[in-house]
């Protein structure tokens, strides 16, 4: 092996040096061509773009191979792998560390660069051209970055005979494949940025431009969505705790965009639809990618400490600042010179969809906002006023919560009324039903938990609020008539008219599930002998036995309780206990009866001196509402992605641009 | 790379947090205890509560607020203990005095700006006159060249 895996390690360096190349021709010449408008110029960016992608593409799978045959000759290999590793770890263990992520980093950006060169077809020539060329001055940026400060290809002159192991915690499902999707949403915010800068040089925004950017957008906010969700169920399972969020500065990174982007599609909605809140939905593309790159100096900086701290260097930390503020600056430089081209043409009155979604990105915005303040506070307090203090969830849940309840209130009132003018009275009329049953579902619980806090029976009546109000929208679509007509037309619905309502409902999902688990899980510690039963929540839990069992890179000890409700046996369940000796760590496998309105959760601990063994177990309700919520929010934009309008968006765009002829 | 695992192991070492021989025997006692763990830092680990945290000095730190309470303390006075201890650091939630009422009126302040500016702008798009139904200079001149032909 050694000779050909060192032509194909050399090989893959020598991809990403020469993509870096391609990257700073791809970010001058077509920027000069849409200046001058030499087509041939900027003809090269859309080749560019494609070459550019495949060096980094060939330049990831050098890497890929090399933890595939376990090179240890490579530096990054060594202290992250080891040849008695399954495979699929092996392979997710190429972006389970900061050189590697990096890499996987620019190859989404480039990614997403081709595809715009690849079907942008129907953009017009000059647009594409800047925005392949500012996309490509993101990838200088960013490959600089790796290969000045991160090279993932470094050797090492003695090899070890084996390596040091990827952290046990990350050899997960749920986490292997967390940080690609988060990545792809952070990088799909690349490429709104690079479409707002680029409007910004043409010195136009309309509805076309609108229709263009949304999809990524979409796609992005999408990504985001799933890369939280399945870092957040990971955390669940595989903690030990059961605890699904913690307002880390690392999670922060990842949710301050996701919010910014949420209120970024529904802003593109009203430049797509009523050419109005131009300039705004322009900002907001510059801040959402400011905080995507803010995301990765706090993740790999450590200025910040975070359970998440990736690799602390503070070289590499003064790099990622440099680039967000040049970024930055750049971008709100260029919006404070051009905002004012973009005149607004739709009008609206105060109750309108306009004005809704205005007020879907106020609530947005400040949430966002709040999450910012809070997680950098712990450093402007220090460096301003000398007072060393910790911002934590208890803040985060007082000071944040109340933005959502306002949104989850608002929201179905909103997705109801009509563009440009309606009033709020017809909307707030076919809403009545939801709104009974919101405040039915309120008082049912409050009586049902005999008064206590208010979280849970507010949470619900979101809930219901939401989903309820999610049908009545796609109902109200269907026009008047006969219910049979009415449910026929249901099916023919636009896609995004279903993603919108499935996304919406998804929402209340989440809250429902957020609030249920807060209010209602209940907790049991204790020693447990063998043989013996204890009681949580109404079911009867019993340590039958405890065992050994080795893995294929980890001993066990594995305990078996049966999970019962009053005779009826219901499930086995095996938390486990694994010691990694290689990376010497140790992990809990919590075992989880999955149920669609309650989960058990139960966690085996150390064997006591004076026999039995310590057993953490939880009854959590509604658990799974988080993530279903957020799969459905997922699901949603998908649907609203794969809608007509844009997959022939060709003929469309044509109408749209034909309407209109620049005055130049 | 030894720091990130060192922060991972205090973080995941199995059966975090609080231990059977911790519990207190009162109930309402332990969920007092467990109420005001949940506020406080474990000072070693990143950003954890001592609650979630299997660091031994936040174990040092669970039996002190369970010692604190067991001798009659009230919660205010148990948390007044170790922040006089420990300092503000401990606190997962800042206190609003001083500097920090600013974290705290940051949202409130930005949904007022924000408010106002988005009300602002939806009034002036109210009044503004629809412009697709004007003509540009351009247009004009060419409907003319049209109706002339």
């Amino acid at each position: 092996m050694g000779y050909t895996a060192a032509m194909i390690t050399e090989l893959g360096h020598f991809a990403l040096i020469l993509a870096f190349a391609i990257a700073c021709v791809q970010a001058i010449v077509p920027l000069v061509g849409a200046q001058k408008r030499w087509s041939g110029w900027m003809a090269v960016g859309d080749t560019a773009a494609g070459l550019q992608f495949i060096m980094i593409a060939v330049s990831f799978a050098a890497l890929t191979y090399a933890f595939v045959v376990s090179d240890f000759s490579l530096r990054l290999v060594t202290l992250n792998s080891h040849s008695a590793k399954p495979m699929l770890y092996k392979i997710t263990g190429v972006w389970g560390n900061h050189e590697g992520s990096m890499l996987l980093w620019v190859l989404i950006v480039a990614l997403f660069g081709a595809c715009a060169a690849w079907f942008g077809g129907n953009l017009p020539p000059s647009l594409r051209a800047r925005v392949l060329s500012v996309q490509a001055m993101i990838g200088v940026a960013f490959l600089a970055f790796i290969i000045f400060t991160s090279n993932p290809f470094l050797r090492l002159a003695l090899p070890p005979l084996d390596g040091n192991d990827l952290n046990p915690l990350l050899q997960d499902p749920g986490l292997a494949f967390h940080p690609p999707f988060l990545y792809a949403g952070y990088v799909g915010l690349s490429m709104t940025f690079s479409f707002a800068i680029a409007a910004l040089i043409e010195g136009r925004v309309d509805a076309a431009w609108g229709r263009w950017v949304r999809p990524y957008t979409l796609a992005a906010w999408v990504f985001l969505t799933i890369g939280i969700a399945l870092g957040s169920w990971w955390a669940y399972y595989e903690l030990g705790w059961g605890g699904f969020w913690f307002w880390d500065p690392v999670e922060n990174a990842s949710f301050m965009p996701w919010l910014i982007a949420a209120a970024l599609l529904h802003s593109a909605i009203v430049v797509e639809k009523r050419e109005s809140l131009k300039s705004w939905t322009i900002l907001l593309a510059i801040i959402a990618f400011g905080f995507s790159m803010i995301g990765a100096f706090i993740t790999r900086s450590g200025v910040l400490t975070s359970v998440h701290a990736f690799a602390n260097d503070p070289e590499r930390g003064m790099f990622l600042l440099g680039i967000t503020a040049i970024f930055m600056m750049g971008g709100l430089t260029m919006f404070a010179a051009r905002a004012n081209v973009m005149q607004a043409r739709g009008v609206f009155s105060l109750s309108s969809r306009e004005s809704m979604l205005l007020v879907n990105n106020v609530l947005l915005g400040v949430a966002a906002f709040v999450v910012f303040v809070g997680t950098i506070w712990p450093l402007v307090s220090e460096l301003f006023f000398d007072r060393k203090l910790s911002v934590g969830a208890p803040f985060f849940d007082k000071a944040f919560t109340p933005f959502m309840i306002l949104l989850g209130l608002v929201l179905p009132i909103g997705a109801m009324m009509p563009w440009k003018r309606g009033q709020m009275r017809r909307a707030l009329g076919k809403l009545i039903p939801a709104a009974v049953l919101a405040v039915a579902v309120l008082g049912l619980a409050w009586t049902l938990q005999g008064g206590r806090s208010l979280l849970g029976p507010v949470g619900l009546m979101l809930g219901t609020w939401l989903v309820a109000g999610a049908l009545t929208d796609l109902w109200s679509r269907t026009g008047t008539g006969g219910v049979s007509g009415r449910i026929g037309r249901l099916g023919r619905l636009p896609r995004a008219d279903w993603g919108k309502a499935v996304a919406h409902a998804g929402l209340g999902v989440t809250m429902a599930g957020i609030a249920g688990v807060l209010a209602w899980q209940t907790e049991d510690i204790r020693v447990v002998q063998t043989g013996d039963s204890f009681e949580l929540s109404g079911y009867t839990l019993t340590l039958n036995d405890v065992r050994q069992q080795d893995g294929p890179n980890y001993r066990a000890t594995v305990a078996d309780v049966a999970l019962a409700r009053g005779d009826r046996q219901i499930a086995t369940l095996q938390p486990e206990k694994r010691y990694y000796p290689v990376a010497d760590m140790p992990t809990t496998e919590a075992a989880i009866d999955i149920g669609f309105l309650r989960d058990v959760y139960v966690v085996i601990g150390d064997a006591q001196d004076g026999g039995g063994w310590a057993m953490r177990s939880y009854y959590k309700p509604l658990a799974n509402w988080i993530w279903g919520g957020a799969l459905l929010m997922a699901l949603g934009g998908g649907l609203s992605l794969s809608d007509r309008r844009y997959r022939v968006a060709a003929g469309a765009r044509k109408a749209a641009v034909g309407a209109r002829v620049p005055a130049e | 790379m030894r720091r990130l695992v060192l922060i991972l192991c205090l973080l995941a070492t199995p059966l975090a947090a609080v231990q059977p021989d911790e519990v207190l025997d009162d109930p309402a006692l332990e969920q007092r205890a467990r109420d005001i763990s949940k506020g406080l830092r474990c000072l070693v680990c990143q950003n954890e509560n001592i609650d979630d945290s299997n660091a031994s000095l936040a174990r040092d730190l669970r039996i002190l607020v369970r010692d604190r309470l067991t001798a009659g303390d009230t919660d205010d006075e148990t948390v007044e203990f170790i922040v006089d201890r420990y300092g503000e650091y401990v606190l997962l939630q800042p206190r609003a005095t001083g500097s920090t009422l600013a974290l705290w009126l940051a949202g409130p302040a930005m949904l007022l700006i924000g408010a106002g500016v988005a009300l602002g702008y939806a009034r002036k798009r109210g009044r503004a006159q629809p412009e697709d139904a004007r003509l540009s200079d351009a247009e004009s001149a060419r409907l003319r060249d049209i109706l002339d032909q």
